[in-house]
């Protein structure tokens, strides 16, 4: 007799794993090695006796019987009745158990059969490996990707009564987060425990996996930007999954994959119970890791090139820190739209970033400052909009480096504060300054909609690609700040949320 | 009836886990709140009927006896039979299941027990949360990687 066991834990609660694998018809659609099923005889799928009739994606065709089916236990055992591959006396049994320190499922699946003379290993590994494991890899993209099909749910709500084996939603649970208790430096930064509340009307709780650094993390640590008050976590872009969702809540599932990339501050954490129309749900093509290092960027280089300026082919863009976070997406965006992209960087190996990004001319510090070379680069013209996030030390140049008419957007300030400048002297260029704020381009739940259907679009044609280029846990977010103050950095940075 | 039932993964073949967790006598080798232990008799800890009497380190003082043990699927049975917490028929069980993807363990702690109505809560949180999930946590400290 030959024994398999395979096992696996999938990172969802068990009501959604289980929804999916309950049915004993449906692993035509979510099983790469099944081609097409039907069940004998008119019965029902949960009925016990009924017969799965299957026709594998390799062509050979497979009769099982449902010999039992437990939804208390979330288990079911079925046996081969006839089958074109040499698998005799085959019974299996799958079966769920909840992992009760985190909204996570265990899964086991077993069988004992036998073959004949000398084919064990082969099918023992066919079984293990092409059934079974085979089977975690599409179950897990499944459950994951909940949110698009929609399928794996059918109710919003776990509800608050629901105790599955001992597991009782509704209850503070416990979380990892990285706070400041005061302004200061990246040693502020430390770790700590944090309640986190079930989900009221209107909110969900969500496991978080992934979280975007970014420069307004580093403000809000500082005490530059007010958003903070300590004692709390700075943070304002993560993707995790829904774990819960609290009473009117209809668009979001247990399950579903979300990123968001607003305030409230609080992110950096490996659990939030937050607002569900601040969330967007993920597209089933963009991962964690995408979504949490792209959304606040992406979002802000949207919204930058469509909104505050809708750039237009033939016009030159002038781009600083091309080789950073947003700087690489509005090369790479810009020169899709159409645009001439020049990027004003401070050294070869973040030129080289910016060259392969899209820009086509790149500004060096040289015996020429800024202004002097972009007017070379244009013959005399000047660019016709510059997307400035450097702010006190490159405002002079930028006016000096802007055509007639050109649009200085001011969008982040790198090297401190503007200050106060003399509004009159924009006159003598007739120049436009903006000074957006996300917030305004992100406040309602439609313009995010709009934002982000268009920014993973351009993930998904590749106009834009998302380079992570480093990755930290979260108790080492103290070490991201200081990467991404001394400027080290080009491409985003992520904070991973460990899950154990 | 009150059931209390916790889950945990931990990042050790189960081999390893079962080394650690199957001494019956064991306990403050490797749970938090045991201070001390023995084994009543003139037994082996892993005879099945022996008793282990042991001591919390709040003090309290705890009989409990062996009722299964198997080294086949990683798992033993036990029922208390004197203890301060006030539980009737108290009979729990751990285990241990391979977790092939990763060579990680699942581990399970179930209880069941009577107890007087009002303090079912309570007792459930003391057993679940500080028994059953604090003993993964000091596992899972232990095998931390």
């Amino acid at each position: 007799m030959v024994r398999v066991s395979r096992s696996t834990v999938i990172d969802a609660p068990i009501e959604a794993v289980w929804s999916v694998l309950r049915d004993f018809n449906d692993h035509d659609r979510w099983h790469p090695a099944v081609a097409r099923s039907r069940i004998d005889d008119g019965k029902k799928p949960d009925q016990i006796g009924s017969v799965r009739n299957f026709v594998l994606a390799s062509g050979e065709r497979i009769r099982e019987q449902l010999l039992s089916l437990s939804d208390k236990n979330h288990a079911f055992r079925y046996t081969i009745v006839e089958s074109d591959i040499p698998l005799m006396d085959y019974v299996a049994e799958v079966s769920l158990k909840p992992v009760t320190d985190g909204q996570r499922t265990f899964w086991s699946w077993k069988s004992s059969f036998r073959t004949p003379l000398g084919q064990e290993e082969e099918l023992a590994n066919l079984v293990a490996e092409g059934v079974y494991e085979a089977g975690f890899a599409a179950v897990r993209a499944e459950v994951e990707g909940a949110l698009k099909t929609g399928k794996a749910f059918a109710q919003g709500t776990i509800a608050a009564d629901t105790v599955v084996g001992g597991t009782i939603t509704g209850e503070t649970m416990t979380g990892t987060a990285m706070v400041i208790d005061r302004y200061g430096g990246p040693e502020e930064l430390h770790q700590t425990t944090v309640s986190v509340p079930p989900p009221e009307r209107g909110q969900v709780r969500l496991r978080q996996q992934a979280i975007g650094v970014n420069f307004v993390d580093v403000y809000c640590r500082s005490g530059l930007f007010n958003l903070l008050t300590p004692p709390g976590a700075p943070g304002m872009e993560a993707a995790g999954v829904v774990i819960e969702v609290g009473p009117g809540v209809t668009h979001l599932k247990p399950g579903q994959r979300v990123a968001y990339a607003c305030p409230p501050v609080g992110a950096y954490t490996d659990l939030r119970t937050m607002d569900a129309n601040l969330l967007v749900a993920l597209p089933d093509d963009v991962d964690l890791e995408t979504a949490a290092a792209c959304l606040l960027k992406g979002m802000t280089a949207e919204f930058l090139l469509h909104r505050v300026h809708a750039v237009k082919r033939g016009e030159t863009i002038l781009v600083y820190a091309p080789a950073g976070g947003v700087g690489r997406l509005l090369c790479q965006w810009g020169r899709h739209m159409g645009a001439t992209v020049i990027g004003a960087t401070s050294s070869e190996e973040k030129a080289r970033v910016a060259r392969a990004a899209g820009a086509q001319h790149v500004i060096l510090p040289g015996p020429k400052n800024l202004g002097e070379q972009v007017m070379d680069l244009t013959r005399g013209r000047g660019a016709d909009v510059i997307f400035d996030a450097v702010g006190n030390d490159s405002f002079q140049y930028s006016i000096a480096a802007l055509a007639t008419c050109g649009h200085l957007v001011s969008f982040g300030q790198a090297s401190g504060d503007i200050g106060a400048r003399d509004i009159s002297s924009l006159a003598a260029k007739s120049i436009t300054l903006s000074r957006p704020n996300f917030a305004h381009y992100t406040d309602t739940p439609e313009k995010v909609q709009n934002i982000t259907l268009h920014l993973f679009e351009a993930i998904r044609h590749r106009v834009i690609t998302i380079d992570i280029t480093q990755r930290y846990d979260l108790k080492d977010a103290a070490e991201a700040h200081r990467a991404l103050q001394d400027r080290e950095t080009t491409g985003s940075i992520i904070l991973r949320a460990s899950d154990a | 009836m009150v059931e209390v039932y916790r889950s945990s993964v931990l990042d050790a073949p189960a081999d390893q886990v079962w080394g650690v967790i199957r001494d019956f006598n064991g306990l403050p080798a490797w749970h938090p709140m045991i201070d001390s232990s023995r084994i009543e008799g003139a037994v082996a800890a892993d005879q099945v009927g022996c008793v282990r009497a042991f001591r919390l380190t709040d003090g309290g003082y705890i009989r409990e006896r062996l009722l299964a043990l198997s080294d086949y699927d990683y798992s033993f049975t036990y029922a208390i039979l004197e203890s301060p917490m006030g539980v009737e028929n108290y009979v729990a069980t751990l285990k241990l299941t391979p977790i092939t993807e990763g060579n990680r363990t699942f581990a399970e702690w179930s209880a069941d027990f009577d107890c007087a109505p009002e303090r079912a809560d309570e007792l459930t949180l003391l057993i679940g949360d500080s028994v059953f999930q604090g003993g993964f946590a000091a596992l899972q400290g232990r095998f931390a990687t």
